[in-house]
This record gives structure tokens, sequence and C-alpha cells, in this order.
């Protein structure tokens, strides 16, 4: 399987390898086909293909003095680098670079937990550590922190900021790269910056003030290719002293406009968490009646059918995070809010725990409604039950989720662009002659960012024709739906390497000038290219032509 | 036998003694190398104990109880009740991969890992075996 980085001789890439291993010592420097088998992405959908994104090579730094050696051995011999910290990013290409034949720069011996402050609320880490790991730290140590994490919790929670991940406590929380305050970054030149306060010596306040003075460059770290971040700061909740849980429920299908209203005044007041939004009409599609009034987008018909069976159109789970007494009486103050903005709906109070719960409450929901929410990610409790998502089932028992993508796109925080995009998202599954009974007019937006909604619009890739030619065909597909859903005004926030330039595209407002910005200051930040060239469709002069060429 | 002879023999016996604690120490810290590896990298996917959303198991080990259902002889679906992973076998799944479980790189579990992982397993299956005959 030995690749080279596009224009690199043999001999050109076996003195860039000597410098690494000076750099960082032989026994980290990784070419064989054994050792570099896991820098591929196990989820590709173009795996053994001989267009796979494989590196050429990986190199385990220890230290930001050993990345800065790499990054200039790098420049000096004209290599492409990728770095990973946990290089856990499944469903968006996992450790695979966006260039065939890079050197994988892999961070994950740098996982040192450098400090948690549990009096200012704030962590700062280095790469490789994940949030298992900042877990039982906080844990060991017997801090009154808590993480906000994604899931799976094997992700570190630098990688998963930088590529703009999610979490489920509270609103500022849950945006991993906004709630992050300072990093440290190897430039391409090799330098080190610091961002924020960090730019000031001997600063005291790195971590609480994230701006500095001047503009602040930290966002084009973010999905970017202008360095290496080598530590990052992030704010971190304290940990509360209870936490409550209730449900509303509201009858018809347009409740689903003031229910959206009430629970964003709700949200941005802080009262609450990330509300679970869910339906209750989702057992009626498998009755041939109600299935065509939802895929028909028939209203009428779905709330005869809805109070016909005696289900609620929708529902939302509501979390409070606090003490008993300010718990209960934000969930009655929710209540009262619903109920003026909706007559007709129903309460029902779900949990009541004193925090940290215990391992059989954390475990076992006695929620006496069908709860959608996941419990350890609501309590800040990083694990991998969730795997069981892609893997064996008793229903499949011999299958797996062989290609693994995840697609969201953005849409506004409203009950009328939930309908709106449930139509549009349709009317493209139509379009594009996809029969599936999803998207449909159940279908439920997420609120993992606060501010706005994100709703899958994809379709099952991993489970159908498994071949190469149907996961290709099948990937056609996909970007046939990205680009239809840009014409409707949807845009993704997230996308594997190989589908970075088609979301890209999608951002095309004038002309592309995002993207010119951004290429105009990669040419002269990194003239070389050398790092991650073409991540989030941000192409270096070097590498340019390569757009669009992922296939 | 002289005293000389005497002597040489009680050094050499001492000095094996010795070698043999030294394995013995390195043995046992081998073992709890591997357990807290293995409780730092394989057990949130693989352990005993309930998994998240209502399931009774985690993935990792739900994954192989439906995997080797029905096998003879049996396998268990705890990894830390196996008597077939050796380093090599357990090296090959950590380096490749298996259906959904990803491979795992050498700067998150080197090969001395992996062996040290091996011997906590293997040491495990022993105490186990020996409670269960004192049974």
């Amino acid at each position: 399987m030995a690749v080279l980085p596009p224009g690199v001789s043999a001999e050109t890439f076996a003195a860039a390898i000597k410098e690494f291993e000076a750099a960082v010592g032989k026994e980290w420097v990784f070419t064989s086909d054994e050792d570099l088998a896991p820098y591929r992405d196990h989820f590709s959908y173009i795996k053994n293909q001989p267009n796979e994104l494989v590196p050429s090579a990986a190199v385990g730094p220890d230290s930001t003095e050993q990345v800065q050696a790499i990054v200039r051995a790098a420049n000096k011999h004209k290599i492409p680098l990728y770095a990973i910290s946990t290089g856990k990013n499944f469903a968006y290409g996992g450790p695979s670079p966006n260039v065939r034949g890079s050197v994988t720069v892999d961070l994950k011996r740098m996982n040192r937990v450098l400090e948690v402050n549990d009096k200012r609320y704030y962590a700062v880490v280095e790469p490789g550590v994940s949030y298992i790991d900042l877990y039982r730290h906080i844990q060991d140590h017997g801090l009154k922190v808590w993480v906000d994490t994604p899931d799976p919790g094997w992700g570190s929670p630098i990688g998963n900021a930088l590529d703009h991940g999610i979490g489920y406590t509270m609103g500022f929380y849950r945006d991993h790269f906004g709630a992050h305050y300072g990093m440290e970054v190897v430039l391409p030149s090799g330098e080190i910056m610091r961002t924020g306060m960090g730019a000031l010596p001997n600063s005291k306040s790195w971590h609480e003030y994230k701006h500095g003075f001047g503009p602040d460059p930290a966002g084009l770290f973010g999905q970017g290719n202008f360095g290496i971040v080598t530590k990052m700061g992030f704010r971190l909740m304290p940990q509360p002293e209870h936490w409550r849980t209730g449900a509303v429920m509201v009858p018809k299908r347009q409740d689903l406009i003031p229910l959206v209203d009430t629970v964003n005044y709700l949200t941005d007041l802080s009262i609450i968490g990330e509300p679970w939004y869910g339906n209750g009409v989702a057992p009626l599609m498998g009755n041939t009646e109600f299935r065509d009034a939802a895929m028909g987008f028939n209203e009428t018909a779905m709330d005869a059918q809805a109070a016909a069976a005696k289900v609620h159109s929708w529902q939302v789970e509501l979390q409070f995070y606090g003490s008993e007494r300010t718990t209960l009486s934000n969930w009655e103050y929710a209540k009262e809010l619903m109920a003026r903005a909706i007559p007709s709906a129903r309460f029902m109070d779900g949990e009541s725990f004193k925090v940290p719960l215990t391992r059989e409450q954390i475990s076992k929901s006695t929620t006496p409604y069908r709860s959608n929410m996941r419990r350890n990610i609501t309590q800040g409790v990083p694990g991998l039950g969730i795997w069981w998502m892609p893997s064996r089932s008793d229903q499949n028992p011999n299958a797996w989720d062989e290609t693994h993508i995840g697609l969201f796109s953005l849409i506004g925080r409203s009950g009328e662009a939930i309908f709106q995009a449930q139509k549009d998202f349709a009317s493209v599954s139509k379009k594009l002659g996809m029969p599936s009974a999803f998207p449909n007019a159940i279908q439920t937006p997420v609120n993992w960012y606060q501010y706005a909604f994100i709703m899958g619009n994809g379709f099952g890739l991993g489970r159908g024709d498994t071949s190469p030619e149907g996961k290709k065909a099948a990937a056609a597909k996909l970007r046939e739906v990205l680009a239809e859903n840009a014409k409707l005004g949807y845009g993704d926030y997230r996308a594997p390497p190989m589908l970075q330039d088609d979301v890209a595209d999608q951002y095309s407002y004038n002309n592309h000038a995002l993207r010119r910005f951004n290429e105009t200051l990669k040419d002269a930040i990194d003239p070389n290219g050398i790092i991650m060239p073409g991540r989030a469709g941000v192409w270096p002069a070097a590498y340019r032509s390569m757009r669009g060429s992922l296939r | 036998m002289s005293a000389a002879t005497r002597r040489a023999l009680a050094g050499a016996a001492a000095a094996l003694a010795l070698a043999f604690a030294a394995t013995a120490t390195a043995q046992q810290s081998a073992v709890q190398r591997g357990d807290a590896k293995f409780q730092h990298s394989c057990a949130p996917c693989h352990a005993a104990g309930v998994g998240d959303d209502g399931r009774a198991m985690l993935p990792g080990t739900d994954a192989l109880r439906i995997k080797y259902k029905g096998a003879v002889p049996p396998v268990p679906p705890l990894l830390e009740e196996r008597t077939d992973l050796t380093a090599p076998v357990i090296k090959v799944f950590v380096r490749h991969g298996s259906f959904s479980m990803p491979p795992f790189r050498p700067t998150e579990l080197t090969d001395a890992e992996i062996a040290d992982i091996a011997a906590y397993i293997a040491d495990k299956v022993k105490r186990a075996a020996a409670v269960s005959k004192a049974k």
C-alpha cells in the first residue's frame, strides 16, 4: 500500500522521514502497512479503492517543540501534513487526510491535562486528551466541574471543538468551539502563536477572556488548515446540585410553532439545558393511512388520526440544572408559559435527582413517558455506549454500518422553519428518486447548537448495497442531495474529507467570496500549502488543482 | 565440596532466587499495567454492565454475544473471560478493527501495551479458574 505524497520523490520522502525520526525518535515514525492500517478511515466508502485517502506515514510527537520540528521538516521537503488529536472523528472521516499520501501528525501522545480549575471553571488540555480522560481526571481529583461531552467520548475536546462538534448540557457549553477560551498553535512556519490573552506574555487570564486585542484569528483553526493546535482552554460547567426533567405534549401539528417559540425563550434565558424534541405519532407510521398523510403533508388528516389514536403530535423534554428548589420552580414556570401559549398542552413530570446521579439512576430510565433523552450525556458522563448504533444488533446480526457518514443541515430555530425543511427535504428526496418514508412531516430537529436546529437529510448508506459500486453510487446521490439542499438555502455543518468540497460549494455567496478570502490567507500564511491542504474545501495554491477531485 | 565451592553455589542460588523474584515482579507489573490499559482503552465498550439507552450490555460485549451465539465450544462475550486472547490475536483486532470496532493506532496502544493486556486477561482467567476450582 506504499504511497507517496503527491509530487514528492521517493528520495525526498526518505529524507523527510529521516528528519521526522530525528525529531520524535525512530519508534514514533510509522511507515509499515501494519502500523498505518489504523490511520485509515474504518468507515470510508472508498475503502480498499485506489483513491482511498491513506497516509504515506504517521509521526507521533510528544511535545509542541517536536510538532515545530515536524512542521519545519515538512516545509523544507514540501510534504503535506494532516493533524489528528485522538483520531476518532468517525462519520466525518476518522483519522484519514484530505490528500492521499499526506503524513499524519498523530498528537495522541500529547495527552496531558494541564489544568482544571473548579473555582474559575476552565480546563486546559493537550490534543491527545480524550473526553473520557478529562472526565476521569476530574473524578480522580474530586473536582466539581462537568465536561460537556459529545457521544461517543473517546474523541478529544480539542479535536471535537476544532471540527465544530457539540454536546448536550447547557447551551453555552454545547458549542464546543464557542466554549474554547484561548489556544496555542504551531503555525505553518513552525512558529508558536497563542490567541486571546495568551498573546500577552505572563497573562493572568488566558482562559477567561478569549478576544485579547485586535482581530482574533482563533476561528481560522476551526475546521481550518492554518496551523496545528497544541493546547486549548475550555470553559467548564459548574457541577449542579440537582437535575430535573419534564415533558410537554401538544396535540396538533401546528402547535409546534408556539412550542418552539416558548422553548427558545426558556433556552435563551438559560433556564433549560438541551431540549429534546420528539413526537407521539411515530408508532402510527405503520398505519398506511397515517403514513400517506405524513408523507403527503396532509395536516388535517394527521391531526384527525392522532386524535383518534389518542396520541400527541409533538413533545419536548426539558431539563433543568440547579438546586432542587430552583429546578422545581423553573419547571413550574415552564409549564405556566406553555399553558399560556398552548392551552391544550399536557405536562408530565420526569426525573428529579440529586447530582451526581448514581450508576443506577444514570442507566435506568424511570420516566413516566416515552423518553428520547440519553442520560449519560445530559450528565456530562462520556462513554462509548452509543456505539451500539453502528454495531451488530439482534435485528441485523451480521451487519454493521460499513459506511458511516454524518451529514446534517442547519435550519432556522422555529416551528415554521421545521415545517419548511421537512417539505424541502422530502421534495429533494422525491426529485432525486430516493423512495423512502424519510424525510416526512413527523421528522424532528435536534437543538445541539443553542441558536439553530439541525436536521438529518440523508439516507442509509451502510446497510444497503455495500459493493464498491453500490457505495459509490450512494455517495454520488449524497452529493446531489447536498447540491439540491444548497439551492434551497440549506448548508451542512460538518463533513468527511471526501465530501468537504461539496459542502464548501454550498457556501458560495458572491462567487465564493468566503473561500477566496480563506485561500488568499492560506497562500500567505502557508506558502507551501503543507498544513492539511483541502480541509473544509480550502486548497492552497500548490494543491488547488485537486479541488473537486475527491470522488 | 570446598568452602569456596559452597560459597559459589550459595551465591548462584541467591542470584537465581533474585532472578525469579524479578521475573515475578515484572510479570505482576505487566498484569497491573494491562489491567489499567484494559480499563482505559477496552472497558468502555467491552466491560460487563449495562449499555446506554436501556441496552442490556455495552456495545462490544453485545456484539460478541451476537457473533458467538450458538458457538461450540461456547465463546464468552466478555473479553476478560476469554482463553484465546494472546497478544498476537489481540494485535490483529486492535490494528485492523473488526466490524464496527475501529482499529487502534500504535500511539494509542503500543505492541508492549497489547502484550500487557494479554497478560492481564490471562491472569484474570487463571484467577477465576482457581476460584471456581476452590468452590
